[in-house]
């Protein structure tokens, strides 16, 4: 069974498309996004509340890691084998390093219908995977240059909207624990899918927007954009199960390495890497690897993480 | 009606751009801007404003013309290659040039 979300994402797809004049307008859409993030950190915040931080600490540096090391790997990819310019490949190795909150959101849902558990701190963890990969995206293309101002990066980092939002949510749930919040589950977690429903709805026409440069840019990004979350989801599945997480959290961790980022960093990277192409990445983040995900991905990386159970043993 | 002549300093850009414009704007001596946001089409594309990474923005300017030239050289300098711009120039007559 299709969920319906994801025919709210092809609804957006196709009349985009078709160049129906449909569109949300973007206050809504911010508005959406707002609600998201939020109820994602509110979650995550209420499961801190429960249990001791100081025992996340080993998975929160091994995610870290990750966020270093799948940068490092996809920029090669992209400047010897794509020939892309050096701007332009670290900027999208930046992308691909770190995480889309709209995929995980869909995986959410998708693990929600299937009533498969996951670990509920995997916010946290979501968070940590959103900056590494901004660091080494910029570092690759500067250098450690003097002349970097690296007071405006930290700002743009670690203040941009989403992440303020997520640490925020976070942070709200961990004080106000579970009775606390009980009072506004009805807006953040009640109405999350039809929330996330009408989120997908604009990334469907987000996505089609993409589509004519996609033409442009060729076979190569298209091969990479399918290819480097495969290659991420199997670097997270295995330390999910590395670190001990139960099959859904092991899916969830192939998820968010597998997942590019079409907010933070775009912001990121327009400010500290302003020669690198935008179109580019976004091409990729959003023209392939979020339709790939949400599609075809998220159910793949969850039997990825089933077969690593069973293979490896639980 | 007395008026005093000031130029119209008119950037249109990436919203990403919002913050750091700004301070240097501030920095190179104007007294006050406007930004309205905006959309259309240019060089580099359709900007729809549909979400962050395809909105612009309008920064409008009042002031001297000798402020207006080093805004728009510092421009010209800094932002032209890398990022979708537009700026012109207009004069324009306001009242009261203490605050311009």
């Amino acid at each position: 069974m299709i969920d319906p979300i994801i025919l709210f994402f092809l609804l957006g797809l196709g009349a985009a498309l078709l160049r129906s004049e449909l569109r949300l307008p973007a206050v809504i859409y911010d508005f959406l996004s707002i609600v998201l993030l939020l109820s994602i950190g509110l979650k995550g915040g209420i499961e801190l509340s429960k249990q001791p931080f100081g025992a996340l600490l080993p998975q929160i540096l091994a995610v870290t890691a990750m966020g270093f090391l799948l940068p490092l790997v996809a920029f090669p990819v992209l400047h010897r084998l794509g020939r892309f310019k050096r701007a332009d490949s670290a900027s999208i190795a930046a992308h691909y390093g770190s995480v889309s909150v709209g995929t995980y959101a869909v995986a959410v849902a998708y693990l929600g219908n299937r009533n498969i558990a996951f670990e509920e701190h995997l916010p946290l963890l979501l968070v940590v995977l959103e900056v590494p990969a901004i660091l080494v995206g910029i570092v690759l293309a500067r250098g450690f240059s003097r002349q970097m101002r690296w007071g405006e990066v930290t700002h743009e980092v670690f203040l941009g909207k989403g992440i303020v939002l997520l640490i925020g949510g976070l942070l709200i749930g961990w004080i106000a624990g579970p009775q606390g919040v009980a009072s506004i589950e009805p807006l953040f977690f009640d109405l999350f899918k039809g929330v996330l429903a009408l989120f997908l709805l604009e990334m469907g026409i987000l996505t089609a927007a993409q589509v004519g440069s996609l033409r442009k840019y060729g076979l190569f990004l298209l091969g990479f954009g399918i290819a480097m979350p495969l290659f991420s989801a199997v670097v997270g599945v295995v330390l999910g199960w590395l670190l001990g997480l139960s099959v859904g959290g092991t899916a969830m961790l192939g998820i968010l390495a597998a997942s590019a980022s079409y907010i933070a960093v775009p912001a990121a990277m327009r400010i500290s890497v302003p020669e690198a192409n935008p179109t580019l990445s976004l091409t990729a983040a959003l023209g392939i690897t979020f339709p790939f995900n949400v599609l075809v991905g998220i159910p793949l990386y969850y039997a990825f993480a089933v077969q690593a159970h069973s293979f490896f043993g639980g | 009606m007395v008026t005093h002549a000031r130029k119209l300093l008119t950037i249109i850009t990436e919203a990403a751009l919002e913050g750091v414009l700004v301070r240097d704007i501030e920095r190179l001596g104007a007294h006050g801007y406007t930004i309205t946001d905006a959309r259309g089409k240019g060089r580099r594309g359709v900007r729809s404003a549909g979400w962050d990474a395809s909105s612009n923005i309008r920064i409008e300017i009042l002031c001297d013309q000798e402020t207006a030239s080093e805004i728009a050289a510092h421009c010209r300098k800094k932002y032209y290659d890398n990022y979708a711009m537009t700026l012109f120039l207009v004069d324009v007559g306001v009242m009261r040039p203490e605050k311009f």
